[in-house]
């Protein structure tokens, strides 16, 4: 406290209780007088930043020399054509009322629309599918309606729709502009006859509008992943052409699945090579984009270590693979007696690295569809297609057996030769059914005459 | 030098690349009853060819930046053998950074290496006679060599030359210096070379081998599996 009295800091506690205090007392206060709170809430709470009113205009002005009176007068529109008396209120000044046109005439704007002649029509603007009766009758209506072609469309005698109305009196117009024009030049600047209507396209965007306006919340989220799935293969296939484009000079060792194994001048076939299995389907591509993009970019590098190649290699060729996937690449290459990292990587033995890794994924791939395989068919052999409540269980425990199935049940001998075909105690589900002596827990539970162990 | 002779140098020559085996590590020895609480070990950081060759041939100069514990912890080595010695307690990493000549590359190569100084056997006794040394085998890889680089190392013993696309000659090697000088950059006969490690690629290259030989029978049996069941399933397929 002595400190705060020495930096001559306030005193806390009490101005901020005597800050709370007087706060909700100010807002209280705060609340303007002459609108409701609610209405003044509206703005935000908080009072415009500048005065909408101008506060000095609302101040009683002392009256002016001028004398004001107010009379009941008649008028007349120049925007009527009736000449119809009408009166209003009119403010007098000195004794002269106000001259000049009713001031809200000018605001009595219509189209200029075109009259033909029948002459004219004659000339240029018969057409199959228009009498000249329903072209006049057109015209009129749109004369009286400003173009209002839903209206118009409402009122015509004859059923038409806006498109056609729209065309048959753009078209009508245009002409007659042009065969009036004394030059062709003099006109081309006429919007008509610079933008002509189109009725094809209108009733195709219309449809399309319409379309859009009208699709669900399910269909708006498909759409937006169409394409966000086209914009991904698109950029993925951007990549693969320009990674394509500059010479791949690294030796096809460690290239793509080129079989090719020649070195030096005849890389010329590994791009092209590149380029055949970018052509195949796009999961592929993303594969070869992603190695001939790794390529390049050691390339771009100018010196790498090997060490560091190869985990770009590695994790190209994983890209696609899952997290727990990749772990168990891992846990195979463990199994087999191979160091993660290899602990001499010269080029050789850096490309046969990857080319294990590459063959364990394919590996496991394998496992994972002779499981799927296998679950679909011992569902099928029960004969679970259907009806029994019973049926229900033993599907859904054939999927369990999938995902309980861990699939290291082939162990790797560290001598070269054992081909292991022991079973290891890690895995929880029952072994395949092909080998096992013991039928799988729970799938043929059912009594049958015929056991999966007596075939 | 004129300057077309400049551009000729500068040539750089596609589709090949040519590597140099390094190995980087440190050996550190117990002081034993010359230890005090700050220095406890004396070790020596370094990096060498893999086959003892003379590294000076492609690096310029190796820079070890050492915790910021040490007196001026950035330590520039100039020359071969790329090495520095210090005594100290503590392990850590130390980042070597290597800068070539420059026909060889403009950019410099960065690796880290986390310093051993206590055996990994911690129960076993420490020695003053045998180092502690933890070795690690890499190569850098050069892309697109200019052709003077290529000359000048033609026949040098430290570098892996690639095979040059047929029909290309280089220009004979600049006359080789001093050999004495050049004979005293490699660690042939270096003070720690009997305790370096041996790198040999060969077992590695079997063991390699041995194993995709397994994966790739497995592989085949599992895909001769996946047609039986394919054709057994079949047969019950509902309609």
């Amino acid at each position: 406290m002595d400190a705060k009295d020495i930096l001559g800091l306030p005193k806390t506690p009490l101005p901020i209780a005597q800050e709370k205090k007087s706060r909700p007392h100010k807002d209280s206060q705060r609340k303007p007088d002459g609108i409701s709170r609610e209405v003044y809430a509206l703005t935000g709470g908080v009072a415009p930043l500048m005065p909408s009113i101008d506060v000095s205009q609302l101040k009683r002005r002392p009256p002016s020399d001028e004398k004001i009176t107010w009379q009941w007068l008649p008028f007349t529109s120049s925007a009527r054509k009736d000449n119809l008396q009408l009166y209003h209120w009119v403010r007098v000044v000195n004794g002269v009322p106000p001259t000049g046109d009713y001031s809200f005439a000018k605001y009595n704007k219509s189209v200029d629309v075109i009259r033909y002649t029948d002459e004219e029509y004659a000339k240029y603007l018969t057409d199959p599918k228009w009498t000249k009766e329903e072209t006049d009758q057109l015209f009129d209506l749109c004369e009286r309606f400003d173009l209002r072609f839903i209206i118009i469309a409402d009122r015509f005698p004859t059923p038409r729709t806006v498109e056609e109305l729209k065309d048959r009196y753009y078209s009508a117009s245009r002409a007659i502009l042009v065969a009036r024009a004394p030059s062709p030049g003099e006109v081309a600047g006429h919007p008509l006859v610079k933008e002509p209507y189109n009725v094809t396209h209108e009733i195709e965007r219309k449809r399309a509008l319409s379309m859009v306006l009208s699709q669900t919340k399910h269909q708006e989220r498909k759409d937006a992943e169409v394409l966000a799935e086209a914009k991904r293969i698109a950029e993925s296939r951007m990549a693969a052409r320009a990674a394509e484009e500059p010479d791949l000079p690294v030796p096809s060792d460690i290239g793509p699945e080129s079989a090719e194994r020649a070195v030096g001048p005849g890389d010329t076939i590994s791009p092209s090579n590149v380029q055949v299995h970018a052509a195949a389907a796009a999961p592929s591509t993303s594969v070869i984009a992603d190695n001939s993009s790794t390529l390049a970019s050691l390339r771009m590098l100018k010196v790498y270590l090997r060490t560091y190649a190869l985990e770009q290699m590695v994790q190209a060729a994983s890209s696609s693979a899952g997290l727990r996937t990749i772990k168990r690449v891992e846990q195979t290459l463990q199994d087999l007696g191979i160091n993660l990292k290899p602990k001499v990587p010269t080029k050789a033995v850096c490309a046969e690295h990857l080319e294990l890794r590459k063959e364990i994924l394919t590996l496991l791939n394998l496992q994972k569809q002779l499981q799927y395989k296998e679950a679909e068919g011992s569902s099928f052999r029960d004969g679970s297609y259907g009806d029994m409540p019973g049926t229900a269980k033993r599907s859904q425990r054939a999927v369990d057996q999938d995902r309980t199935f861990v699939p290291d049940t082939i162990s790797f001998g560290v001598i070269p030769g054992d081909r292991g075909v022991k079973r290891e105690q890690k895995r929880k589900g029952p072994g395949r059914a092909s080998e096992t002596p013991s039928s799988p827990a729970g799938a043929h539970k059912r009594p049958r005459k015929m056991k999966a162990s007596d075939l | 030098m004129g300057k077309s002779d400049d551009t000729e140098k500068k040539k750089k020559i596609k589709d090949v690349e040519i590597s140099v085996p390094v190995v980087y590590g440190n050996a550190a020895f117990w002081l034993g009853k010359k230890a005090s609480e700050y220095q406890s070990h004396k070790w020596t950081v370094y990096v060498r060819g893999a086959t003892n060759e003379d590294l000076s041939v492609v690096v310029k100069r190796v820079v070890f930046q050492l915790h910021s514990s040490f007196n001026n912890p950035t330590r520039v080595v100039e020359s071969a053998p790329f090495e520095l010695s210090e005594s100290g307690w503590g392990e850590f990493e130390i980042a070597i950074t290597l800068f070539f000549h420059n026909d060889v590359c403009e950019k410099p190569l960065n690796l880290y290496h986390h310093l051993k100084l206590y055996p990994e056997d911690e129960s076993g006794p420490m020695s003053t006679k045998k180092p502690v040394v933890v070795e690690s085998y890499d190569e850098v890889v050069f892309t697109e060599p200019s052709e003077s680089f290529l000359a000048r190392v033609q026949n040098h013993p430290a570098v892996t030359f690639p095979r040059l696309p047929a029909g290309f000659t280089l220009p004979p090697p600049a006359p080789v210096e001093d050999e004495n000088k050049r004979k005293r950059g490699d660690t042939k006969d270096h003070p720690l070379n009997q305790w370096f490690l041996n790198f040999s690629e060969a077992d590695e290259l079997l063991q390699l081998a041995a194993a995709r030989q397994q994966v790739q029978a497995h592989i085949a049996k599992l895909r001769r599996q996946i047609c039986l069941t394919d054709g057994q399933n079949q047969q019950f397929k509902p309609i």
